[in-house]
């Protein structure tokens, strides 16, 4: 433990530079994920047809290895092997994967009395989807990006095997050295991150649904 | 780049000797098969029990998020480091290797046989103790035989997780298909990481095929609705639509590295 912060003391800015790409190269991919996950959730909801092939490619793409998707990122993209935004396509590919399922679940989840009464009340289809359905499904996607989140922090980590530069890089450092303490930090850095991004997660899941509080209350 | 990794994959050479694909597949099958092997002896029976008694739930949950958050490349390389002063063998990797790897097919196991357990519908409960079944007859022929789905799926996502994961035993001078990538990107060698890579990736979706074929050689035909479905279509309609709690679609199941 001392020595983790040790470490930090000693190369407070390498740490805290690693840190911020870390935090990035997590965040990142889940709101690229989320952007893309929306209307394709929707659309397998909305069209039975869609469902199938929608579900089933997004559990193909779950399948295969994150660090795989890594390491054949440049042979799609062109890009050379240590740039990080290999990391960041691999693992949006990855978020929208578990998203995808998590939107048509969440939309499904809404329930029809509800959906009726918004049309009823003259609610064209986009604004039903903004102001009536996405709420409902708020905790159902709170829940899905908390696990996609929590587990980007981990998987960024194993990007230090590719030599792209953030926490897992005082992983990679620590063994090289054989010194545990850069690993203990980075352990450290990488569960805070989780930690905290979780935390985030949760507050603005009860901000956006304040009428669960309510109900609680009472 | 597609034709220089085809172009490796063909090469006669790595397909034989110690650093051939056969070696390293058997290798990384290993470093699999014992993590979840002995994943599967400590977290089946924690999670039918579980499930059986109500009680302990907390655990499930606990180990849950605990290991989601965890980074096992730094668990794996903390270890080694810790055992390099008080062993001289090459247990001083393998133990390692094998331990954050069973750490990983913990909780999926835990966690399917758990919810597998805890959804099976009371009135079957309640209509095997009428049967005059005592409680391990009827977590062992009735609860287990339809939770059997998600016991598998569980298993399967352990499996899928380990085969991700043992890329990174490489790191620590591992074998299995991580070779080509640890070692591909210190020669700057891509054909070869991209190789390894694509060997591991399809790996994955064999190992996720052999479930699908699993899952219907050894779930009851009537759990899986099939027996059902052939005989009387509406009649599997309406089962299907009874069974909407019963089998929960899916489960949130963890990213693999």
């Amino acid at each position: 433990m001392s020595g983790a912060f040790d470490y930090f003391d000693r190369n407070r800015d390498t740490v805290l530079e690693w840190l911020g790409w870390h935090a990035w190269l997590s965040l990142v991919p889940v709101v690229l994920g989320l952007a893309l996950a929306l209307p394709l959730g929707w659309l397998a909801n909305r069209r039975r047809a869609f469902r199938a092939p929608v579900v089933a490619v997004a559990g193909l793409l779950y399948t295969v290895p994150s660090l795989a998707l890594f390491v054949l990122m440049p042979v799609l993209l062109g890009t050379k092997i240590l740039d990080p935004v290999n990391v960041v396509a691999a693992l949006t590919v990855y978020s929208v994967a578990l998203l995808v399922q998590v939107v048509a679940d969440g939309l499904a989840a809404v329930p029809e009395e509800v959906a009726l009464s918004a049309r009823a009340m003259g609610y064209g289809p986009l604004r039903r989807l903004v102001a009536v359905e996405l709420p409902i499904a708020v905790p159902v996607l709170v829940a899905g990006l908390r696990v996609a989140t929590v587990s980007n922090v981990s998987l960024v980590s194993v990007a230090a095997l590719l030599g792209v530069p953030q926490l897992g890089s005082l992983f990679t450092l620590g063994f090289q050295l054989v010194d545990t303490g850069p690993i203990v930090l980075g352990l450290l850095g990488c569960v805070l991150l989780a930690v905290v991004f979780d935390a985030l997660l949760v507050a603005a899941g009860r901000m956006l649904t304040p009428w669960r509080r309510a109900v609680r209350a009472s | 780049m597609i034709g220089s990794i085809l172009t490796w994959l063909a090469d006669g050479a790595h397909w034989q000797g110690p650093d051939g694909i056969p070696t390293h597949l058997v290798e990384h099958l290993t470093y699999t098969l014992i993590a979840v092997g002995l994943g599967t002896v400590v977290a089946l029976p924690l999670g039918l029990l579980i499930g059986h008694t109500g009680r302990g739930t907390f655990l499930v949950a606990g180990v849950t998020n605990a290991m989601r958050a965890l980074p096992t490349f730094g668990l794996l390389v903390l270890f080694v480091l810790l055992l390099l002063p008080h062993v001289t063998t090459d247990l001083v990797y393998q133990g390692p290797g094998e331990a954050v790897l069973f750490l990983l097919a913990v909780p999926p196991i835990l966690t399917n046989t758990y919810a597998g357990v805890q959804n099976v519908p009371p009135e079957v409960r309640d209509a095997a103790e009428g049967m005059g079944m005592t409680g391990p007859q009827v977590l062992l022929r009735v609860e287990l035989p339809c939770a059997l789905p998600l016991v598998l799926s569980g298993l399967r996502a352990a499996v899928l997780q380990c085969v991700a994961t043992a890329i990174v035993l490489a790191y620590v001078s591992l074998g299995g298909f991580g070779r080509y990538i640890v070692d591909g990107q210190q020669q700057r060698d891509f054909p070869q990481m991209a190789s390894g890579a694509l060997l591991v990736a399809l790996l994955a979706l064999v190992a996720d095929g052999l479930f699908v074929l699993l899952a219907r050689l050894v779930v009851s035909p009537g759990v899986s609705g099939r027996a059902v479905r052939a005989s009387r279509p509406g009649h599997a309609r309406a089962l299907a639509r009874a069974r909407g709690r019963f089998h929960p679609a899916r489960s949130l199941t963890d990213a693999r590295p």
